[in-house]
């Protein structure tokens, strides 16, 4: 591909390996290792000298931290640099949680110069530590500053909302003639016993969404008593959203599962449209928390100005038009259309409950604890 | 006799060569054994430190380290973790050791292909089979620890297979025989003869497979369900969600503590053990199976067989849609998943940066876990205490969290020129420094093993320590440096911890695409998630035979 043919062989030579073994012995072994060496090596195996190249040369670049739920068509990154001149490079590792922390670890000499993917759950956390230097996007009046942390208007702008909601499997209900759930309550019903899988707030970030939406709902003295009823009601739960989705659902894609009820996004449904034009699920939309994704320039960034600009370009109307379909949500910039399949099954639901930055930093921790005694203990 | 034997012993010492000789083996073996310390040092001692020592200075609002340190709940999670590890190294041990005698001395068909099958499960990536065994363990909806210490030992079951089969396999049938024709039956033969020459090679094995158990991960969180937790998926949870780094801190010194103190048990057994065997050719030592013999290879078929029931289920998920049989899944591979998961990636280049990472990695590790086992196995005799200690130094990289390394990398790894932090040298530089043990622990006792007369009889006749070790331990080692190297590439094509933590998101692995697409809705992408396994262990069948091809083609045995 482009890969430095020169390079590699310069590399090549280098190796510890070869030269090292090279002058204390080469016995038959290490020559059928070399062998092997050279036929891998030969057949491009190595990646030394494979992508290294690409940082040469004097062009600009700007640096992107973010998770690794971000995935954006190659083109649109590509359309940045031929719009600003400026190379988009993207690194990214862990989930939202992992990124916000290696950001606050990193504060004072960042791995990039802006960041995309603290959500509303670590928000006050990264506004706290001094993450984010202040800016606000040109166009963040068109619909991304409404979801705005409190506090930390002028340093984080909305670039997206990827509400958490229950989903059913709509045929389970109509087959057994049962009503679908449509609320919190509904679900320490009779009727309901034992269909609900839920994940982990410990380890898993819709699970912690789910949690925050009892917690909103039910307020911090009640919602430990509504985790009771979930439990003597059959609560199934799991560590990650992988199995509770894709293993226990009877909609997800295993489809071997054996509860119609589960913690997911309001974007699932999307997903389970069939080839008869109908999703095969649901969100129920009064049980939905409200998580936004923030981006911002970081506090020591080395480049600030195309920091900002990648900020402008994260709210403009061409990305924000595929943020659903490649990340999953839903565009925080107002008047964007939805793709076809979502605005059938996954519209952004209305009613989402939040809780306040600060009040989610305080009370998390206490009320996971609180969670694990309650449907664990 | 005595006397020259003592001054024999040590290489250089007594021989009719210039001193200057004698200070240049010295030399090599510091360097032999400085190189593969400061590589642990720079990208393992220094990061961890690093992190642990920002835990431990925060001042965060939270309980203290000693408040941690002391509470039940701790002790509890440390108790699980070290159970739930002890059970399944002894699982892994009970099914390996028959697999372990099939391989090395049974003249049975498909010998080659058992060698080839225990070593798949080892790539998988630890959410899939995690996944796996929850299907199998449908019934028990609450966590269950008999599905953890299942899944752990079946990933398991190669090292042990791998490490015990490769000493095994040359280790002289002689003694063995004659004790038979002594009428020692079957049993006491093999328990006064054979266990005890095993040893080094089976307390090697355990002590592998007790660290990759103590800091197993993924299959804990999937297998624990939110139940059961372990050491290593609370120092997860405290750094990564909570960021209560002291906690973390806590948990880690005491993750390590129990490491060092576990290795330290191990090796003590081990070096009592350690004596010069007489080494033959794997081809001398196999024969066809006699009477209860059969009844042994019979148990590594069943053993073989359940390793293949996950692995089966793998294969024919990937097969199977809501539509029936169907390859859209390997098809998809070419692609990068539905609504472009994996970001412009498709799975094959995927696969392709795999195998180019693994590459680099199992060069770095063969080159320092061979300098580190030549200086291991010379060293005893010149700094016991030393070598004792650099042993256990070596193992540490398995028995730490990967996300405390690479934490650790974040706070360090900026120092070194060029902001090492985000090279993409650190993917594979993580993925040696877990295949390097495993390279120390190939090699070393099949070293050790080298009958030291045989180097002291060159030594008279008036080879140089170079031409020595070239003449001597190398065509004898040869063998298991081979194995080691294959099993390094195999271990590094496999490793998810550290490398889902580094990976450029252009240039993700295979394993670390199955995390991608697995933890997205779609059928299309769940789908190409076990295409993917299933690729993943195609490539690992290709790179074990080639290893095989090598050996028979290349390698002169001993």
């Amino acid at each position: 591909m482009r890969r430095n043919v020169a390079d590699r062989s310069a590399v090549r030579r280098g190796v510890l390996g070869r030269t090292a073994l090279g002058r204390t012995a080469l016995g038959r072994a290490v020559r059928a290792g070399a062998l092997v060496a050279t036929v891998a090596l030969g057949a491009g195996c190595s990646l030394v000298g494979g992508s290294g190249g690409s940082d040469a040369g004097g062009e600009r670049k700007v640096v992107l931290v973010t998770h690794n739920s971000f995935s954006p068509p190659k083109e649109l990154l590509e359309d940045f640099q031929k719009r600003t001149g400026v190379k988009l490079e993207v690194r990214a590792s862990g989930d939202g949680g992992a990124l916000t922390n290696q950001l606050v670890l990193t504060k004072s000499n960042p791995i990039g110069d802006v960041a995309f993917g603290v959500d509303s759950t670590f928000a006050s956390r990264a506004l706290d530590e001094g993450v984010f230097q202040p800016y606000r996007a040109a166009e963040g009046d068109r619909g991304p500053q409404r979801y705005a942390p409190q506090g930390g208007q002028d340093r984080l702008t909305a670039v997206d909302v990827g509400d958490v909601c229950l989903n059913v499997d709509t045929g389970w209900f109509q087959q057994r003639g049962v009503a679908e759930p449509k609320t919190l309550d509904d679900l320490t019903q009779p009727q309901y016993k034992d269909l609900l899988v839920a994940e982990d707030p410990a380890t898993s970030s819709p699970g912690l969404a789910f949690l925050l939406a009892t917690v909103a709902k039910y307020g911090e003295n009640g919602y430990a008593d509504y985790w009771t009823r979930l439990r003597g009601n059959g609560l199934k739960v799991t560590s990650g959203w992988e199995e509770a989705y894709n293993q226990d659902f009877s909609a997800g894609t295993g489809g071997k599962g054996q509860r119609p009820i589960v913690v997911s996004y309001a974007s699932s449904p999307a997903f389970t449209i069939g080839d008869d034009g109908k999703p095969r699920t649901k969100a129920l939309l009064d049980t939905c928390y409200r998580q936004v994704e923030y981006a911002g320039v970081l506090a020591n960034a080395k480049n600030v100005d195309d920091a900002r600009k990648v900020v402008d370009f994260l709210v403009s109307p061409e990305f924000q038009a595929k943020v659903a379909e490649s990340m999953y949500v839903y565009p925080a910039r107002e008047g964007v259309t939805l793709p076809e399949a979502w605005q059938r099954a996954a519209p952004l639901p209305e009613r989402s409950a939040e809780l306040p930055a600060d009040q989610v930093k305080a009370g998390r921790e206490r009320w996971v604890e609180q969670w694990r005694k309650t449907v664990r203990g | 006799m005595a006397q020259d034997g003592a001054r024999l012993s040590r290489p250089g010492a007594g021989r009719v060569r210039p001193a200057g000789r004698a200070r240049l083996a010295g030399l090599a073996l510091a360097g032999a054994a400085a190189l593969p310390l400061g590589f642990l040092a720079v990208f393992f001692a220094w990061p961890v430190a690093a992190i642990v020592g920002i835990g431990l200075r925060s001042t965060e609002r939270g309980p203290s380290v000693l408040a941690l340190l002391t509470s039940a709940e701790t002790w509890s999670l440390v108790g699980f973790t070290l159970g739930q590890a002890v059970a399944a190294t002894a699982l892994a041990l009970l099914a390996g050791m028959p697999v372990a005698f099939l391989m090395a001395r049974c003249a049975v068909p498909l010998r080659g292909l058992v060698r080839l099958l225990v070593t798949l499960p080892f790539v998988l990536p630890t959410v899939v089979v995690g996944m796996a065994f929850r299907t199998l363990f449908a019934g028990s909806d609450d966590g269950s620890v008999l599905a953890i210490v299942l899944a752990n030992g079946f990933f398991n079951v190669a090292v042990v297979a791998r490490t015990v089969g490769g000493l095994w396999a040359h280790t002289d049938r002689r003694a063995e025989d004659a004790a038979r024709a002594l009428g020692a039956s079957r049993w006491r033969a093999f328990t006064s003869v054979v266990l005890p020459s095993l040893t080094p090679a089976i307390t090697s094995a355990a002590a592998v497979v007790f660290l990759f158990c103590s800091t197993s991960f993924g299959v804990v969180l999937v297998l624990g369900a939110a139940r059961y937790r372990t050491l290593e998926t609370e120092i997860y949870l405290r750094t990564v969600q909570l960021l209560d780094l002291r906690g973390a801190a806590a948990l880690s010194l005491l993750q390590l503590a129990a490491v060092v103190a576990a290795l330290a048990l191990g090796a003590r057994a081990r070096r009592r053990r350690e004596t010069a065997l007489r080494l033959r050719r794997a081809a001398e030592t196999v024969r066809r199976p006699q009477g209860g013999e059969w009844g042994v290879v019979a148990l590594a078929a069943g053993v073989v067989a359940l390793l293949m029931v996950p692995i089966v289920g793998l294969v024919v998920r990937s097969l199977s849609t809501v539509d029936g049989w169907s390859l859209v899944g390997y098809r998809a591979l070419l692609g990068s998943g539905q609504n472009d998961t994996l970001g412009g990636v498709s799975g094959l280049a995927a696969a392709v940066n795999s195998l180019r990472t693994a590459f680099d990695a199992t060069l770095l590790a063969m080159a320092l876990g061979v300098l580190a086992s030549v200086a291991l196995s010379r060293l005893p005799r010149r700094s016991p205490r030393f070598a004792h200690a650099m042993d256990v130094a070596l193992m540490l990289p398995l028995g730490v969290s990967a996300v405390t390394v690479g934490f650790g990398y974040l706070v360090t790894m900026d120092a070194l020129p060029g902001d090492f932090r985000t090279s993409p040298l650190l993917v594979p530089f993580a993925q040696a420094l877990v295949a390097t043990p495993l390279v120390v622990r190939t090699v070393l006792p099949v070293l050790r093993a080298v009958d030291d007369r045989l180097r002291q009889a060159a030594a008279t006749l008036g080879a140089g320590p170079f031409r020595v070790w070239r003449e001597v331990d190398l065509p004898m080692v040869g063998r298991a440096v081979l194995a080691a190297a294959g099993f390094a590439y195999v271990v590094a094509l496999g490793e998810f911890g550290a490398t889902s933590f580094l990976a450029r998101p252009d240039a993700p692995t295979l394993p670390v695409a199955v995390g991608r697409l697995i933890s997205r809705p779609g059928e299309l992408n769940n789908q190409m998630a076990y295409a993917a396994c299933a690729l993943l262990m195609a490539l690992t069948a290709a790179v074990v035979l080639l290893v095989e091809r090598a050996r028979v083609a290349e390698v002169g045995e001993f």
